[in-house]
């Protein structure tokens, strides 16, 4: 069975743009009134900053959260970026640019648009030279992203940073695509024996056969309409303390969670 | 690590269907490349003026009729790619073994089936601006398409995972296989990539002025950018059952790194193609003088190949043989980790050793590692470099028992 402590804990969407906001929310409390409509991410400069695509600024905003909670240096960690779609709004961009003007295509969008733009953008700013990864498995994206994540762990890293992320779809490709809103979460995982100053919740995991459902905590429920919405009952379940949940791991199949909450 | 059984492997280029065209391609030094008849779907335009790796027949091959929902060029080669070398009879072996649940999909690529969500956006209707009927299938517009296409064609029902880090993913994707049955979550793995000829990446990579107007000249002097090409392939990995006939092919190691650099320039030092290559030697438990072909990734862009050459003349010997295919397949992108890792195995299997071709000129930084001519040899070990966007880089090492 594959095992970790999770360490530190990030996530953001509109009105919920802290960990501390989320789990405030998922027990009964409400949404922060004045919260940015976007996330800032501390770990670019500036003006890429301003720039950078949605997704990528989601992304590495959970991420440095999660580090920061965890006590660890984002130098240090290996990465698991999960993302059912990447940026929908850099695709859109991409074809209807194809459609009538194709020698007009921009080099940052194209360069923006590879599935690895979060997972790149990370490691510049962090200045990590350890590996990054970026995957996707449609509504399985995390649940794969934690086995990879749990499978490095036990091939001997100490300790992991996984992020699942989606932003919105836009343009006629949101009618056969469609996912809502911008949301992103991440995970510092540690080794149990290898587990740094910052202590948490101890999770196991393992396949099983079956559909997982839809989570019935109060994140789920609020971002339904979110690619990535079916990391949510790991969240939710962090959130109020419970100790098992199933996340949708592909073709009929679940991952089991199991938390041991200290 | 513990070695890993690959149990049949394949590719599809330009170059034809299956490894005895790569291998004659190769040792005839004949080229895949083409003029660019890659018709743009923007009304009006001409082609690039650039050469491609364009896979023959594409157009004339539908999926089998079970599979017709998955129709699109990325899908119609990632099947095509499926069928030479007596993969699906290994596939099936390694079902037979351990069932369809314990054996893993991995796949990787850049850009999937985007090319139909561009047919899409050329051909939207109504005054709604909706996708027609045809193209209306959510499972094409997503970089997943691959990995589920892939396991619907297989009936594989493992762990599924598309793997997208851009040039470095069908490498990578050996990698997470390895992890993945040394953690006990799957007794084997169909690994492999697919990426097509698009809109996307053909405009994409004139956009960043690094495609070349003439065929690719890889380490060359006189080179000015890379020419563009499609591919597919696969391979059977399976944990070792510790009566490996002798002579057969094994992943012995892989090392995976980040430039922490660039988007889309590399290193410029090479500190994380030179991470990801001694990383993969270590876990190999060997040496650098051990390795006796090394298939670069070898773009014939001018950075990319001046800081590969600096990084590998700083690890090897000059004894080494190692060498860049493109001028052969072109860069097939997502699908460059498994093609190369496939010539690499064609190298150590058969010890023909390739060269570069066009490349006459050698650029005066390359190091004596760099060979333009083929050659003969008997190697024990087999190396392929892979690295992507996002400064994303795998070295795998491959061996035989």
């Amino acid at each position: 069975m594959l095992s970790a402590v999770i360490e530190g804990i990030g996530y953001w969407s509109r009105g919920l743009p802290s960990w501390e906001a989320a789990r405030a929310f998922a027990l009964g409390g409400a949404e922060v009134a004045d919260a940015p409509s976007r996330p800032s991410p501390l770990l670019l400069a500036a003006n890429e900053r301003r720039r950078a695509p949605e997704t990528v600024a989601v992304a590495l905003d959970v991420a440095l959260a999660a580090c920061q909670a965890a006590g660890r240096d984002p130098a240090a960690l290996p990465s698991v970026f999960a993302s059912s779609h990447g940026d929908m709004a850099i695709t859109d961009y991409m074809c209807s640019t194809l459609a009538c003007e194709p020698r007009t295509i921009s080099p940052t969008r194209f360069h923006n648009s590879v599935h690895n733009a979060a997972a790149g953008y990370w490691t510049i700013g962090a200045g990590a030279m350890r590996p990054a990864t970026a995957l996707s498995a449609l509504e399985a994206s995390f649940a794969q992203g934690l086995i990879e994540a749990l499978v490095q762990l036990a091939a001997g890293d100490d300790a992991v940073l996984l992020v699942g992320y989606d932003g919105a779809a836009t343009g006629p490709l949101a009618r056969v695509a469609a996912s809502r809103g911008l949301l992103g979460a991440a995970l510092v995982l540690a080794r149990p024996d290898r587990r740094g100053a910052a202590a948490g919740p101890l999770l196991r995991a393992w396949l099983g056969d079956g559909e997982a459902g839809v989570g019935d905590g109060k994140l789920s429920a609020r971002e339904t309409g979110n690619a990535s919405a079916a990391m949510l009952p790991l969240f939710d379940a962090l959130a109020a303390r419970h100790d098992r949940l199933a996340l949708p791991a592909g073709a009929g199949r679940i991952l089991q969670v199991e938390l041991a909450h200290d | 690590m513990p070695p890993l059984a690959i149990r049949a492997y394949t590719a599809t280029t330009a170059l034809g269907r299956g490894l005895d065209a790569q291998a004659r391609a190769l040792r005839e030094r004949r080229s895949g490349l083409r003029r660019n008849d890659f018709a743009p779907l923007a009304p009006g335009e001409a082609p690039l003026d650039c050469w491609i790796g364009r896979v023959e027949g594409v157009e004339q091959a539908p999926l089998p009729a079970h599979l017709a929902s998955w129709e699109c060029r990325n899908n119609r080669l990632a099947w095509l790619s499926l069928q030479p070398d007596g993969l699906l009879e290994a596939i099936a072996a390694a079902v037979a073994r351990h069932g369809a649940e314990r054996v893993a999909v991995i796949v990787g690529t850049s850009t999937s089936s985007i090319g139909a969500t561009e047919e899409a956006y050329a051909r939207l209707e109504g005054e709604d601006r909706h996708f027609p009927a045809d193209l209306s299938r959510p499972l094409l517009h997503t970089p997943h398409s691959l990995g589920a296409f892939v396991a619907a064609a297989t009936g594989l029902s493992g762990p599924c995972v598309t793997v997208a880090t851009a040039c470095s993913s069908s490498a990578k994707v050996f990698a997470q296989a390895a992890r993945l049955i040394q953690a006990g979550l799957a007794d084997a793995a169909l690994v492999g990539g697919v990426d097509t000829l698009c809109g996307s990446v053909l405009f994409g990579f004139n956009s960043l002025q690094l495609v070349s107007s003439e065929p690719c000249l890889p380490f060359d002097a006189h080179r000015v950018g890379l020419s563009l090409g499609e591919a597919g392939g696969f391979a059977v990995l399976e944990r070792c059952d510790g009566d490996e006939a002798p002579g057969s092919l094994q992943l012995r190691g892989y090392g995976e790194s980040s430039d922490a650099h660039h988007m889309s320039s590399p290193h410029p030092e090479g500190l994380g193609a030179r991470l990801a290559m001694i990383d993969a030697l270590a876990r190999a438990g060997i040496g650098a003088e051990r390795v006796g072909y090394l298939n670069l990734h070898g773009t014939a862009t001018p950075a990319n190949d001046q800081i590969e050459a600096f990084a590998v003349a700083s690890l090897f010997p000059p004894t080494l043989h190692a060498s860049s295919t493109k001028g052969w397949t072109g860069h097939t992108l997502g699908a460059a980790g498994i093609v190369e890792s496939a010539i690499a195995l064609l190298a150590l299997q058969h010890g023909h050793l390739p060269g570069i071709l066009n490349s006459r000129v050698p650029d005066p930084a390359n190091g004596p590692q760099i060979r333009f001519d083929n050659a003969e040899a008997t190697i024990d070990y087999a190396m392929n470099n892979s690295f992507g966007f996002g400064g994303n880089n795998c070295s795998l090492v491959f061996a035989r028992a």
